[in-house]
């Protein structure tokens, strides 16, 4: 399974609507971040408004795919965090201070077009 | 008594299939979204460290009920390698993986009850419970 990955001007756009299995996880961080290479895409958006399960693994694989792609001059933004996924986030001990997040989808477009000052 | 519902634990799609059965029944005896929330990433952490460090094992929910309360137990179960130092698996950031650390020490407070064993060379057992509110 792979997670679809959309371009939309510069900006890259994914939507995370299934279950993530580990692999699945994996895989989409190595898309990711061929997919920043191959646009030159500056800003990416990672919707994960259905996602109903963040465990310390996927949380960390998030992470390191905002670290990642910032390494390659891409700026991510988290959006649609539920709010029982954040309050399970913070009792697993998982803050994810360094990432960059936003309410939704238009937030987080808004977001980046300020960080980016276009 | 009730009847108990397991799922093996031998490839990672299993760690998925653990944590959608154990909200599955969690949201039929009554449990609120975010304590669903809860036991599903909990089942997750115990599932996955399975994987991870024994290779294959169970993890199994039963519905339990006392006079005053009702609740999901969740017990997981491996013949794997054990924990040498508990204490030490216990504490937030500890991992031998490169993982975050986060899984034990998270799990226990995510649920409302916690005990966890394990021998090395034996294998590890893990039991937890969440009430529902
Ligand atoms: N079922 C298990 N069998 C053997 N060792 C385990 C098991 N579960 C956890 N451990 C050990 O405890 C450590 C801490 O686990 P955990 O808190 O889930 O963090 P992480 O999985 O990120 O390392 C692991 O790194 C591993 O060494
Ligand atoms: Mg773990």
């Amino acid at each position: 399974m792979r997670i679809p990955i959309l371009k939309l001007y510069n900006y890259l756009l994914i939507s995370i609507q299934t279950e993530i299995d580990d692999q699945t996880a994996i895989q989409f961080q190595e898309d990711l971040l061929n997919e920043i290479h191959k646009t030159g895409s500056q800003g990416v958006v990672i919707d994960l408004t259905s996602v109903e399960v963040i465990d310390s693994f996927i949380a960390k694989v998030l992470g390191d795919v905002v670290t990642m792609s910032d390494l390659m001059g891409a700026k991510v933004v988290l959006t649609g965090i539920q709010p029982a996924v954040a309050m399970t986030l913070i009792e697993l001990g998982i803050h994810m201070r360094n990432v960059p997040t936003a309410l939704d989808l238009e937030q987080g477009l808004l977001k980046l077009h300020q960080e980016l000052g276009e | 008594m009730t009847t108990q519902s397991c799922v093996m634990i031998q490839k990672e799609w299993d760690i998925v299939a653990a944590r959608q059965l154990g909200r599955e029944i969690a949201k039929k005896i009554g449990v609120g979204t975010v304590d669903q929330a809860r036991i599903a990433t909990a089942v997750s952490e115990i599932a996955r460290n399975i994987y991870l460090y024994a290779g294959k094992g169970k993890v199994c929910f039963d519905v339990i009920e006392t006079i005053d309360q009702k609740g999901i137990l969740i017990t997981a179960e491996d013949s794997g390698p054990g924990i040498d130092d508990l204490s030490m698996a216990m504490e937030d950031g500890f991992s031998t993986s490169g993982g975050l650390g986060a899984g034990l020490p998270g799990v226990k407070r995510l649920m409302d009850e916690f005990d966890i064993k394990s021998e090395v060379g034996q294998g590890t057992q893990i039991k937890v419970i969440k009430w529902v509110r």
